[in-house]
C-alpha cells in the first residue's frame, strides 16, 4: 500500500512538472498583456502590475527557472491554479462549474454500465449453450471497434438529428430555473442519457465478458453444491452466492474505470457539448489557453490516481487474504 | 508455415488478416487509381451515394470515396508508427528493468506506473496539438511514448520468469554471451506477447488519433479519416443534413471496420501462440 502511494504522489508531481513545462512554451508574453490591462484599470506601476498579473496566472517569467518551479508549486498547493486566459475568470472556478457535470455523467454511466454488464455476463454463464452467450462475445468485440465517441455520434444522429427524442446540446435548457424542482431534473435527466449512453453502451461488453468469466469460475466451486444440497433457495444461491462472489473480483477494476472514463470525457463532451471537464479543455486546448489547460489536467491525473487508490483499497476490504 | 496454417484455420482471425490485407492495398494502389480533385463543386454539396459518386459527396462537392481511399495511407501510417514506437520504448524498458533488477528495476517499474496512470487521451491530445503534429511519423511517436507501459510490464515480469527457466541457466552455464541468450533465448519467447500488443496498440491508435482529430487539434488534410469526421461534425453541418448520410457514416463505418480486423487478428494470433484458447473458438 505505502508503494501504491508513493507512485501516487510520483504520477501527480509528474503531471505538475509536466504542465509547468508547458506553460512555459506559451507564445507571446501574456505577463506584459496582463500587466498593460492591470495598469490601465487601477492605475499602478507597472512592475506592481507585472507582479499582480503573474501571481494571477501563476506564471512569473522574471525570476530565475528554480524559484519559477517552486513558486508555481506553491501557488498550485495554495489552490492558485491561475487565470483562464478565454474566460478571464480564475481556473478553480470553471473546475467547480466543470467537475460536478462529469462526475454526473462518468459515474452514472459506469454504474449503469456495470450492473447492466454483471447482469448480462451472469446471465451468459448460466445458460451457456444458449444464443446468448456468442451474441455477447460478438458485442464485446464489436463494442472495442466503436469508441464512446462513436457511439456518440451515431446516437445524436438518431435519436437528436433523425428522430428528435432528445435534446442534442448542453446539460439543460438555458429558460428552465437551475434548483431542486422537477422540471429541472427533468431537464438535466433529459440532456444526460445520450452522453451516458455514449460511455456506457461500449463498457457494457467488457463487464459482461469478465463476469460471465467470473461467474463460470464460481459455478463450478464446491460451496455452490453445498448451498444447493443444503436445499437453500434457488434465488437466494443465484444473488447472494453466485451473484456476489462472481462480481467481487471485478469491483477495484469499477473504480479504475470510473478514472479512466474522466480522462477520457473530452470526446463524448465535445460532441454533445456537455459543459464538463473534456469539453472545456478541448477548448482550451483549441484556444491555447495554456493556465485553464493545465488545471484540468492536473485535476483529471488527480482523479484518476484517487480512483485508482480507492480501487486497491476496496480490494483489500473485499478479499480477506490481503488483510493483514 | 504450420502457424499460418493454423491462423487460416481460424475463420475470424481469417476474416480479419484478409481485411487488413484490403485496407493495406486500398493505402498502397487505392490512391493510384483514384486520382484526388480537391476542387470544390459548390452545385454537388453533400450528395447521397450514386453511381459517379459511390459515397455521395462531401461539403464542398468532391467525392467522398476518393477522399476515403486517400485518408486511409495516414491512418495506418499513424497506427503503424505508433504501435512501432510504443513496442520500441517497452522493449527498452522492459527488458532492461527485467534483466538487471535491482534499483534500476525499481525506478523503472515505478516509472512505467507514472505513465500508466497519467490520463491518456488528455496528454496525448495536448503534445500533439502544441507540437502542430503534422505528419504520421511525429503522430505515431507522440502516440507511441504513453503507449508503452503496459508492454513494459508484461515483458519485464516475462523475463524475470524466464530468467530462472532451465533452459536460460543452461545457457548460462555453457558460457553463452549475454547477447546471445537475449536474442536467441529470450526474444524468441516474447515474440507473441509482443505481436498481440503490437496489433492492440495500432488499434487504439486509430480511435485516439481519429479522435484528436475530430476535435480539430492537429492540422492534418481534409482527406483525413479523423478529419472528415470533423469536417463532417463541427465544421460544414453535415451532421445536420440527411442527405449527407453518406459522408458523415463513411469514415466511421471506415474507421470500426479496420479495428474489427485488427481485433480479429490479435484474438487469432493470442489462439494461436496459447493452444489453451483454441477450444473456446
Amino acid at each position: 500500500m505505502a508503494r501504491r502511494l508513493l507512485t501516487s504522489l510520483a504520477t501527480i508531481a509528474v503531471a505538475m512538472t509536466l504542465t509547468f513545462v508547458l506553460i512555459r512554451q506559451m507564445p507571446g508574453d501574456i505577463v506584459h498583456q496582463w500587466a498593460v490591462q492591470l495598469q490601465m484599470q487601477q492605475g499602478i506601476s507597472y512592475e506592481q502590475a507585472r507582479l499582480q498579473a503573474a501571481a494571477m496566472i501563476n506564471y512569473n517569467p522574471d525570476i530565475g527557472l528554480f524559484e519559477q518551479y517552486f513558486s508555481y508549486l506553491g501557488g498550485l498547493l495554495t489552490g492558485n491554479l491561475g487565470l483562464s486566459l478565454t474566460y478571464r475568470i480564475p481556473v478553480s472556478l470553471v473546475l467547480v462549474q466543470a467537475l460536478p457535470w462529469t462526475l454526473l455523467v462518468t459515474t452514472l454511466a459506469t454504474f449503469l454500465s456495470f450492473v447492466v454488464g454483471c447482469g448480462l455476463g451472469l446471465l451468459g454463464a448460466l445458460r451457456r449453450q444458449s444464443l446468448l452467450d456468442p451474441l455477447l462475445t460478438l458485442y464485446a468485440t464489436l463494442s472495442q471497434a466503436l469508441p464512446p465517441f462513436l457511439i456518440g455520434l451515431l446516437l445524436l444522429l438518431v435519436f437528436g438529428i433523425g428522430l428528435e427524442w432528445l435534446p442534442m446540446r448542453g446539460n439543460y435548457t438555458p429558460d428552465v430555473e437551475p434548483g431542486l424542482n422537477l422540471p429541472f431534473l427533468l431537464d438535466v435527466a433529459l440532456h444526460a442519457v445520450m452522453p451516458v449512453m455514449a460511455f456506457a453502451l461500449p463498457a457494457m461488453g467488457d463487464w459482461a465478458l469478465a463476469m460471465k468469466a467470473s461467474a463460470t469460475s464460481v459455478l463450478g466451486e464446491d460451496y455452490l453444491h453445498v448451498a444447493r444440497a443444503r436445499g437453500l433457495k434457488p434465488r437466494r444461491i443465484l444473488l447472494r452466492y453466485l451473484g456476489r462472489n462472481s462480481m467481487m473480483p471485478l469491483v477495484p477494476s469499477l473504480a479504475t474505470a470510473l478514472g479512466s472514463a474522466l480522462g477520457g470525457s473530452m470526446l463524448v463532451e465535445a460532441i454533445f457539448g456537455y459543459p464538463g471537464l473534456g469539453f472545456f479543455l478541448a477548448q482550451a486546448i483549441d484556444r491555447r489557453d495554456y493556465p485553464l489547460m493545465q488545471g484540468i489536467f492536473l485535476i483529471s491525473t488527480m482523479g484518476v490516481v484517487l480512483f485508482n487508490l480507492a480501487g486497491e483499497l476496496v480490494l483489500a476490504r473485499l478479499d480477506p487474504r490481503l488483510r493483514r | 508455415m504450420s502457424a499460418l496454417r493454423t491462423l487460416a484455420r481460424n475463420r475470424r482471425a481469417l476474416l480479419g488478416l484478409l481485411g487488413l490485407v484490403f485496407f493495406l492495398l486500398m493505402a498502397l494502389l487505392g490512391p493510384e487509381l483514384l486520382p484526388l480533385d480537391r476542387m470544390p463543386d459548390p452545385d454537388r454539396r453533400f450528395e447521397p451515394p450514386s453511381l459517379t459518386h459511390l459515397l455521395g459527396t462531401d461539403y464542398a462537392g468532391r467525392d467522398t470515396l476518393v477522399q476515403l481511399v486517400h485518408g486511409s495511407r495516414d491512418i495506418i501510417q499513424i497506427s503503424f508508427f505508433t504501435g512501432f514506437f510504443a513496442v520500441l520504448l517497452a522493449l527498452a524498458v522492459g527488458l532492461t528493468a527485467g534483466l538487471l533488477g535491482g534499483w534500476i528495476d525499481g525506478v523503472l517499474t515505478a516509472l512505467t506506473d507514472v505513465f500508466l496512470t497519467v490520463p491518456q487521451f488528455p496528454v496525448m491530445a495536448i503534445l500533439a496539438a502544441l507540437m502542430r503534429v503534422g505528419d504520421p511519423v511525429t503522430f505515431g511517436l507522440v502516440l507511441g511514448l504513453w503507449a508503452w507501459p503496459g508492454l513494459a510490464r508484461s515483458l519485464r515480469s516475462q523475463v524475470r520468469a524466464l530468467r530462472e527457466r532451465e533452459f536460460i541457466e543452461a545457457a548460462r552455464v555453457m558460457a553463452l554471451s549475454p547477447t546471445w541468450i537475449l536474442t536467441r533465448e529470450l526474444l524468441p519467447n516474447l515474440v507473441p506477447l509482443i505481436g498481440v500488443y503490437f496489433i492492440r496498440v495500432a488499434r487504439d491508435a486509430i480511435t485516439v488519433s481519429v479522435g484528436i482529430m475530430l476535435l480539430g487539434l492537429v492540422p492534418l488534410k481534409v482527406e483525413n479519416w479523423g478529419m472528415m469526421l470533423n469536417m463532417a461534425t463541427f465544421q460544414s453541418g453535415a451532421l445536420y443534413v440527411p442527405r449527407a448520410w453518406a459522408y458523415l457514416l463513411s469514415p466511421l463505418v471506415a474507421i470500426v471496420a479496420f479495428q474489427f480486423c485488427l481485433i480479429r487478428l490479435a484474438s487469432g494470433v493470442e489462439e494461436l501462440v496459447d493452444p489453451r484458447l483454441r477450444r473456446q473458438a
